[in-house]
């Protein structure tokens, strides 16, 4: 049989870091998008 | 558990109006489908993790802009714009290639940087000074010759049209002018090397 020589790395369970996850949720609730008349303005309040 | 009842639609409806703990149910329901696919076409963590992270910055935003019109389709969306991201990522990559740096090849073997370090530059300036010191020991005739031949690169027919002498005396002068600095150099001692 053909001899395989490439290697397909298996990817299983992957998860981000639990630091990235809480990133986006703090970034979640610092951002908050005001609209005013036909503007739109985001403001990130950390 | 509440979470695995609550629907994606419903989730992102309460997040859009303003509860914030609708978003983590969200990100932690899909977290694992959504790395696992970012890492499945770049094959590395921290590139993944970016991308993972640049995905729901932009679900964020477009949640809070209120752009996001639903169909019941919150997972195939976000998948959307994590496949557009690593598009993205592969672009700017092509464009700007990316070299790690491991055991079989080191990128500054092939690059390096021309520019002197302090000691060297320091070291430069030493030497050109002892240079300048040991020009201005040499009798008029030949400095001159000497001067209008390195500082200057003139040719020693040019020489010799300006100083009013013939080429051999001007070849004299300059041969004399490296004998004379060569044997102050070795009777000081001077070292001239970077």
């Amino acid at each position: 049989m053909a001899k395989l020589y490439s290697e397909t790395p298996k990817i299983e369970n992957l998860n981000p870091k639990d630091e990235t996850v809480s990133f986006i949720l703090n970034y979640s609730k610092a951002l908050s998008v005001i609209n005013y008349k036909n503007m739109e303005f985001e403001a990130l309040l950390n | 558990m509440q979470n695995t009842q609550t629907s994606d639609a419903t989730l992102v409806t309460n997040y859009i109006a303003g509860q914030e703990n609708a978003l983590e149910i969200l990100v932690k329901r899909h977290k694992q489908r959504i790395y696992s696919f970012i890492y499945s076409k770049v094959y590395d963590r921290d590139v993944a993790e970016d991308i993972f992270q640049d995905t729901f910055i932009k679900v964020i935003k477009t949640l809070k802009k209120g752009k996001y019109n639903e169909e019941g389709k919150f997972l195939p969306w976000v998948m959307r714009i994590s496949h557009n991201l690593v598009i993205d990522y592969f672009r700017k990559n092509s464009r700007m290639p990316k070299f790690d740096n491991n055991s079989d090849f080191d990128i500054f073997s092939v690059l390096s940087d021309d520019t002197l370090n302090a000691e060297k530059s320091i070291i430069k300036n030493q030497v050109e000074s002892d240079v300048r010191r040991l020009v201005d020991e040499l009798p008029d005739d030949q400095r001159e010759v000497l001067f209008m031949r390195l500082y200057q690169d003139m040719s020693f027919k040019e020489i010799s049209e300006r100083t009013g002498v013939s080429i051999n005396t001007a070849l004299g002068r300059m041969r004399y002018a490296l004998i004379n600095m060569r044997k102050i150099i070795e009777k000081h001692n001077i070292i001239l090397t970077n």
